[in-house]
C-alpha cells in the first residue's frame, strides 16, 4: 500500500468536504451521546434501591432525558449514514467516470497490452471493493476512535482506579487481535493464490471445453483439478479457521476485563466509593469498550484491501493518455486521398525491429493491396495509417499534411475501416449499423445493408432491423457479423478505405457480390486492402508484398508475376 | 439448494457438533448477567467480599469454557464449509466436463465459470456462517427472553413485545432491500458491458470517432446506478438507528416499570440490572442475525444456481462398444443425415449421404452458414444427428464409448486454442505418452517445426494463457500438430488453415498426404485451392448437398462449385499454371 494512493483517495473525497465534515460531526455527537445513555440508565437503576425506597421523580426525569437522547441519536445516525452513502456512491461514480473517460484517451500500446477482463475488473469490481471497504472503513474507524476515547473519558470521570484496570488490560485484546490478523493475512494470501490458480484453470478448461472434449482430455483435467482443489480446501480450512478466531479470542479477553471490572467494582461498592448504578454503567462500558477495537482491526484489513483495489483503478486513470491533438489542426479536414509514407520506422517492442525505412507514395484514388505472410506487418501498416500507433521515426502524410498535425477524429473520419475481427455490441441491428449516430434515415440504412448484402439475412431475423443481438453477436454467424460491419462503412462512405481481411469469413458467392459493391465504393477513393485471396488482390493498382516489416516487392499483378519473385511463388501455390 | 446439502453428509459430525458448541458458548454467556445479579444482591448488599470473589471466579470459568467451545465450533464450521465447497466444486467440474456440446451452447461458458467460482465461494461462506451463527443468534435472543421470564414474568413481557417489534422491523427492511440488490447488480452489469465493449471495440469506436457518445452513454448509466444505490442505501441505513431506538426505548420502559416493581418489593435491584444486561445482549445478536440472513439469502441464491448446473444431465448418452476400424471400404458413412440445433426451427443439415474410404481426403466447401462445420462435428459425435445415421467402421457412432472413439480422431478446430504449459505439454494433449520424437514428427508435418525452433527453449517454451505469445498462424500450425501427434484414423481440419499463407497451406496438405498411414482427412475450407486435390469434394449449400465428386467432375456438373472456383481463379489465373 502506497501513501500516494491514500492521498489520491483524499483528492476524490475532497470534493465532498461539507458532507464529510457533516458526517464526522454527526459521528462524534452520536458516539458521545450513545455513551451517555448508559449513564442515564445507570442513574435510573441507582434510584431503584429497594421496597418503598424508589425516587420516582428522579427516575422519570432520567428516563425522559434518555428517551429524547435515544431518538436524537437515531435521527443523527440515519443522517450520518445518509451522508456516508452520498459520499460513497458519488465518489464511486466519479472514479468510474474518470476511468471510463480515460479509457477513451489511452494509447493503443496500453490497450492492446491489457486484456478486456483486466480493464473491466478495474473499472467495475475494484471500484466496488474500494467503495465498500474504504469509505465505510473511514467512518467506522472514526466512530470507533471517538467511542474508545469517549469511553475512557467517561470511565476515568466515574472511577479512576477501575478505569485504570480496564486501560491496563485492553492491550491484551489488541495484541491478540493483531496476532490473529497478521497470521490470517498470510493464510488468506495462500488461500487466494490457490483460488486464483483454480480459477485460471477452470477458466481455461471450461472456456475451451470443446477442445477438451475433442481430445477426450477430461480425466487428465479432473486429476489436475482435484490436486488444486485439495490444496485450496486445505488452505481454506486454515484461513477460515484462523480468521474466525478473532471474535472468540477478543470476546475472551473482553469477558476477562468484564470479570475484573465486576470484582473491583463490587469491592468499591462495598467500600462505598461507588453505587450499583455506576457499576452497571461500568459493566456496560467494559462490554462495549473493546468492540470498537475489534472493528478497527477488521476495518484496517478492509482498508488495506480497498487501497490495493484503489491503486489498480488509479493506475489506469493515471496512465499517460495519447498526446492531445495539434491545436493548429485544420478544421473539418477532408482528404483528397494522396498518402505518403516517408522513411517510416516502427515496432511494438522497441528491442525488436519491425517496419524499417518504409517509403510509399500513393496517388489519390489508387487501390493498394497488401499481401504477405502472417506477421509481416500488414496490420501494423494499417495501425499506423489510422494513427492507432505513432511512427517511431519518419512521417506519414495525407495530401501533404503530416497526420500528426491533424485531429485524430478528423483523420479517422476520412477512412472507412472494416477489420477481420468483427465487433458488435449488445443492441439492435440498427444500432450496430449506425453505431448510435442519429442522422441516418431508415432508407439509407436499408440501402447500405443491401449494398453489403446484409439486408436479406437481416430481414429474416425475428424482428428485422430491431432484432437485439447479444454481445459480440453471439446469435449470428461469423460471416453475418462481417456483413454487418461492412454495412456500417457502406452507410457513410468516407474518402479513403481500409479493408483488413474484411471478407475472410464470407462465402465466396456472397463475397463476389460484395466485392462489386466495394469496387463501386472504391472508385475514385484511395483504398488499402489486406487480403489472402489473390482474386481480390489482382485488381489492385499497386500490390505491396510485405515480409518481415519490409516491402520486398511492389507493382501491379502482371509486373509482379513477370518478376518471378515471392509474389509469383505465392500466387502459383494456389494452383498446386 | 437442498440437494447440495448431500455434500455435507461426510461432515455430519462437524455440522452437528459445530452449532452444539456454539450453543454451549451462548448459554455460558447467558449466565453472566445472573451471576452479576446475585453478586449485587448478595455480595454487595451484604458486603460479603468472599462471595464477590467467588462470583468473579465463576465469571472467569464461564469465559474460559466459553472460549474453548467457541474455538471448537469455529474449527468444525471451517472444516465442514471448506470440505463441502471442495466436494461441490469437484462434482460440478465433473458434471460440466460431461456436458454435451449442445448443453454447452445453451448454458454458456461464462455462466459455467461463475457457477464454478464466485457462486460456490458464496455458498461456502454461507455454510460457514450458518454453522457458526444460525442457531447461536436466535438462541441468545430467545435465551435472554427466557432468562427474563425466570426473573420476572411481567417485565419479561416487555422483552417479548420488543423482540417481536424488532423482528418485524428488521424483516421489513431486509425483505425490501434484498430484491433491490438484484436490481443494483443489473445496473452494474450494464456498466460492465459498456466497459467491455469499449475495450474490445476500441478500434471501431475510435475509427468512427464515437468517444464522446460513448462517454455520454456511460455517464448516463453511471449516474442512474448511483441514484438508485443512494436510494436503496438510505432505506437500508434505517435499520441500525431504528433498532437502536426501539431497544433503548424498551430499556427506558423496562426501568420505568421496574421502578414500580422494585418499590413494591416484587423485584430487586440486582435483578433489574440483569434484565437490563439481557436487553443489551439482544440488540447485538439481532444485528448479527440480520447480517447472517443476508449472507444466507445470497448463499441460497448461489446454491440454487449451482444446483441447477449440477443437475443438468448431459443430453448425450454414451455408448458401450469399443471402437474398431472395420473395413477400408465404407469407413465413414453418412446415411441420410439431418441435424437441427436445439432451439432452432430449421435443419442445419438435411439428408446428407456420402461415404469415405480409409485414407481418403474429403474436401467440404460451401458458403457461410451452409453447414460445413456442423457436418464435421457429427463425425466425432460432438452433436447427435436428428435423423439418419453416421457410421464409422460399420458401426453407428452412438454405439461407441466416447472416450476410446474420440481418441482415434484428430480435430483441429476453427479457433486455434493452446493451453497454459509448455509446447510439449500441449502436444501431449494429442497423446499422453508421446515421445519427443513423435512430437517432432507431428510438428514437421504440421509445418510447425520452425515455430518451435524459433523459440528459445524449443519444446519447453511456455505457452502463456490463451497462447498470446504466438501469432494466429503459429497457433494454427501447433494445433494441427497436436491433432497429428496421436496418429489419428480420422483428421478433421475445420477451416484450420485460414491464417496460413497459400504456400504453407499447400506444404501442409502435401505432408499429411505423405504420412506413413495417412488418416482419412476432412478439409473444411472456403478456398477451392485447399480442396481441389481431394478424392471427394462435398459442396454444401444451405445445409444440403449441392454436389459431390472430384474437382473436375464438379467443375463441369456443379454450378455453385464452378461459381466459387471462378471467383477465386478467374480465367487469367489459368495462364499462370
Amino acid at each position: 500500500m502506497k501513501k500516494g494512493t491514500l492521498k489520491k483517495v483524499l483528492k476524490y473525497t475532497g470534493r465532498y468536504k461539507i458532507l464529510i465534515f457533516l458526517s464526522l460531526v454527526l459521528a462524534v455527537i452520536t458516539a458521545l451521546l450513545s455513551l451517555y445513555v448508559p449513564i442515564l440508565a445507570g442513574g435510573a437503576v441507582d434510584c431503584l434501591i429497594g421496597t418503598n425506597e424508589v425516587d420516582f421523580v428522579k427516575v422519570f426525569g432520567l428516563l425522559g432525558q434518555m428517551a429524547v437522547i435515544v431518538i436524537a441519536i437515531s435521527v443523527m445516525q440515519w443522517l450520518m449514514n445518509k451522508a456516508n452513502n452520498m459520499i460513497t456512491f458519488q465518489v464511486v461514480r466519479d472514479v468510474r467516470k474518470e476511468a471510463f473517460e480515460k479509457l477513451q484517451k489511452l494509447p493503443f500500446e496500453y490497450l492492446d497490452s491489457k486484456q478486456t477482463g483486466d480493464i473491466v475488473n478495474r473499472i467495475i469490481s475494484d471500484v466496488d471493493l474500494f467503495s465498500d471497504g474504504l469509505l465505510m472503513g473511514f467512518t467506522q474507524l472514526f466512530t470507533g476512535i471517538v467511542t474508545i476515547v469517549g469511553t475512557l473519558l467517561f470511565m476515568f470521570y466515574l472511577d479512576f482506579k477501575i478505569a485504570l484496570v480496564v486501560v491496563v488490560l485492553t492491550p491484551i485484546s489488541l495484541f491478540v487481535a493483531k496476532f490473529i490478523a497478521s497470521k490470517s493475512f498470510v493464510l488468506f494470501k495462500k488461500q487466494s493464490e490457490a483460488r486464483s490458480d483454480q480459477t485460471a484453470f477452470v477458466d481455461e478448461m471450461i472456456g475451451n471445453l470443446s477442445v477438451v472434449k475433442a481430445f477426450a482430455h477430461e480425466d487428465e483435467n479432473m486429476e489436475y483439478f482435484e490436486k488444486i482443489n485439495d490444496r485450496l480446501e486445505k488452505t481454506s480450512v486454515k484461513a477460515t479457521f484462523f480468521s474466525s478466531l478473532t471474535n472468540p479470542s477478543t470476546r475472551f479477553v473482553n469477558n476477562f476485563v468484564y470479570a475484573a471490572v465486576a470484582l473491583f467494582g463490587a469491592f468499591a461498592c462495598i467500600a462505598g466509593g461507588m453505587s450499583v448504578g455506576e457499576l452497571t454503567i461500568f459493566l456496560s462500558y467494559a462490554n462495549q469498550y473493546t468492540k470498537p477495537f475489534n472493528e478497527i482491526s477488521g476495518v484496517v484489513t478492509e482498508l488495506q484491501n480497498a487501497l490495493a483495489c484503489a491503486e489498480r483503478v488509479f493506475s489506469l486513470i493515471e496512465e499517460i493518455p495519447e498526446a492531445s491533438d495539434n491545436v493548429k489542426a485544420p478544421v473539418d479536414f477532408r482528404a483528397e486521398g494522396k498518402v505518403t509514407l516517408n522513411d517510416v520506422s516502427f515496432s511494438y517492442d522497441k528491442s525488436k525491429k519491425l517496419i524499417e525505412n518504409l517509403n510509399l507514395d500513393i496517388k489519390s484514388g489508387q487501390r493498394i493491396a497488401i499481401v504477405g505472410p502472417t506477421g509481416s506487418g500488414k496490420t501494423t501498416l494499417i495501425n499506423l495509417l489510422m494513427r492507432f500507433y505513432d511512427v517511431d521515426s519518419g512521417s506519414i502524410s495525407i495530401d501533404g499534411i503530416d497526420i500528426r498535425d491533424l485531429k485524430r477524429a478528423d483523420l479517422r473520419n476520412n477512412y472507412g475501416m472494416v477489420l477481420q475481427e468483427t465487433w458488435l455490441r449488445y443492441g439492435t441491428v440498427r444500432d450496430n449499423i449506425t453505431l448510435g449516430r442519429k442522422d441516418f434515415t431508415d432508407e439509407e440504412i436499408i440501402e447500405a445493408a443491401k449494398a453489403a448484402h446484409a439486408h436479406s439475412f437481416i430481414k429474416r431475423l425475428p424482428k428485422g432491423y430491431d432484432t437485439v443481438i447479444s454481445e459480440n453477436g453471439g446469435n449470428l454467424s461469423q460471416g453475418q457479423k462481417q456483413l454487418l460491419c461492412i454495412t456500417r462503412v457502406m452507410l457513410h462512405i468516407p474518402p479513403m478505405l481500409i479493408l483488413d481481411e474484411a471478407t475472410s469469413s464470407i462465402d465466396t458467392s456472397t463475397e463476389i457480390r460484395i466485392q462489386k459493391a466495394f469496387n463501386r465504393m472504391m472508385k475514385g477513393r484511395t483504398s488499402f486492402i489486406v487480403a489472402h485471396r489473390l482474386s481480390t488482390i489482382r485488381e489492385a493498382d499497386v500490390i505491396l508484398v510485405m515480409k518481415d516489416g519490409h516491402i520486398i516487392e511492389q507493382g501491379n499483378h502482371e509486373q509482379l508475376l513477370a518478376k518471378g519473385g515471392f509474389y509469383n511463388k505465392l500466387y502459383n501455390s494456389q494452383f498446386a | 439448494m437442498r440437494k447440495l446439502l448431500i455434500f455435507l453428509k461426510e461432515y455430519k459430525k462437524e455440522t452437528f457438533l459445530g452449532p452444539l458448541f456454539k450453543l454451549l458458548e451462548a448459554s455460558f454467556e447467558l449466565m453472566v448477567p445472573l451471576v452479576i445479579a446475585s453478586m449485587i444482591d448478595k455480595g454487595i448488599a451484604f458486603g460479603d467480599k468472599s462471595y464477590v470473589i467467588k462470583m468473579c471466579l465463576i465469571l472467569l470459568l464461564l469465559c474460559v469454557v466459553g472460549f474453548f467451545s467457541a474455538i471448537t465450533a469455529q474449527y468444525f464450521a471451517a472444516k465442514a464449509a471448506a470440505g463441502f465447497a471442495a466436494k461441490v466444486k469437484r462434482a460440478l467440474f465433473d458434471n460440466i466436463q460431461k456436458l454435451s456440446f449442445s448443453d454447452m451452447d445453451s448454458v454458456g461458458t461464462s455462466t459455467m465459470i461463475t457457477r464454478m467460482t464466485s457462486d460456490i465461494n458464496q455458498v461456502q461462506q454461507g455454510v460457514n456462517m450458518t454453522i457458526r451463527l444460525l442457531l447461536r443468534s436466535p438462541f441468545v435472543v430467545f435465551g435472554a427472553m427466557v432468562m427474563a421470564f425466570t426473573i420476572n414474568v411481567r417485565q419479561a413481557l416487555i422483552f417479548l413485545v420488543t423482540i417481536i417489534v424488532l423482528f418485524v422491523v428488521v424483516g421489513v427492511i431486509m425483505g425490501w432491500s434484498i430484491p433491490q440488490y438484484g436490481k443494483i447488480q443489473g445496473g452494474l452489469d450494464v456498466l460492465l458491458r459498456l466497459t467491455r465493449e469499449n475495450h474490445s471495440g476500441v478500434r471501431v469506436i475510435r475509427a468512427f470517432g464515437l468517444e464522446e457518445q460513448e462517454k455520454r452513454n456511460f455517464n448516463e448509466s453511471n449516474d442512474k446506478l448511483m441514484s438508485f444505490q443512494k436510494f436503496v442505501g438510505n432505506v437500508t441505513a434505517l435499520m441500525n438507528p431504528v433498532t437502536y431506538a426501539i431497544l433503548n426505548l424498551a430499556v427506558a420502559y423496562l426501568i420505568y416499570r421496574g421502578a414500580f416493581y422494585v418499590n413494591s418489593g416484587e423485584l430487586t435491584q440486582g435483578q433489574m440490572v440483569a434484565l437490563y444486561n439481557y436487553m443489551s445482549q439482544i440488540l447485538i445478536e439481532l444485528i448479527k442475525f440480520a447480517n447472517l440472513i443476508l449472507t444466507i439469502t445470497k448463499a441460497i441464491a448461489s446454491g440454487n444456481r449451482v444446483q441447477e448446473l449440477l443437475e443438468l444431465k448431459s443430453s448425450m448418452v454414451d455408448g458401450n462398444k469399443a471402437y474398431h476400424q472395420g473395413k477400408d471400404e465404407d469407413f465413414i458413412v453418412f446415411d441420410n443425415v439431418s441435424m437441427r440445433y436445439q432451439g432452432d426451427n430449421e435443419d442445419s443439415l438435411k439428408d446428407i449421404s456420402f461415404t469415405a474410404k480409409k485414407g481418403e481426403k474429403i474436401g467440404i466447401i460451401g458458403g457461410t452458414g451452409s453447414g460445413k462445420s456442423t457436418l464435421v462435428n457429427l463425425i466425432p459425435r460432438f452433436y447427435d444427428v436428428t435423423q439418419g445415421k453416421v457410421l464409422i467402421g460399420g458401426e453407428d457412432v452412438r454405439e461407441y464409448k466416447l472416450d476410446t472413439f474420440r481418441e482415434k480422431i484428430g480435430v483441429v478446430p476453427q479457433k486455434a486454442v493452446l493451453f497454459h504449459g509448455s509446447i510439449r505439454d500441449n502436444m501431449k494433449w494429442g497423446k499422453a505418452d508421446a515421445s519427443d520424437e513423435e512430437i517432432n514428427k507431428a510438428l514437421e508435418i504440421a509445418q510447425a517445426k520452425e515455430v518451435v525452433d524459433s523459440k528459445e527453449n524449443g519444446l519447453d517454451y511456455e505457452v502463456s494463457q490463451g497462447g498470446k505469445n504466438f501469432s494466429g498462424g503459429q497457433k494454427q500450425r501447433l494445433t494441427i500438430a497436436r491433432a497429428l501427434v496421436r496418429k489419428p484414423d480420422i483428421l478433421i481440419l475445420d477451416d484450420s488453415a485460414s491464417a496460413l499463407d497459400y504456400l504453407t497451406d499447400k506444404n501442409l496438405r502435401k505432408a499429411i498426404a505423405g504420412m506413413d498411414n495417412p488418416p482419412t482427412t476432412f478439409i473444411v475450407s472456403q478456398r477451392t485451392s485447399a480442396v481441389l486435390d481431394c478424392d471427394k469434394i462435398i459442396v454444401l449449400d444451405n445445409g444440403q448437398v449441392a454436389g459431390i465428386g472430384t474437382h473436375d467432375k464438379l467443375l463441369s456438373e456443379c454450378e455453385l462449385y464452378k461459381e466459387i472456383y471462378d471467383s477465386q481463379f478467374k480465367k487469367e489465373g489459368g495462364d499462370a499454371v
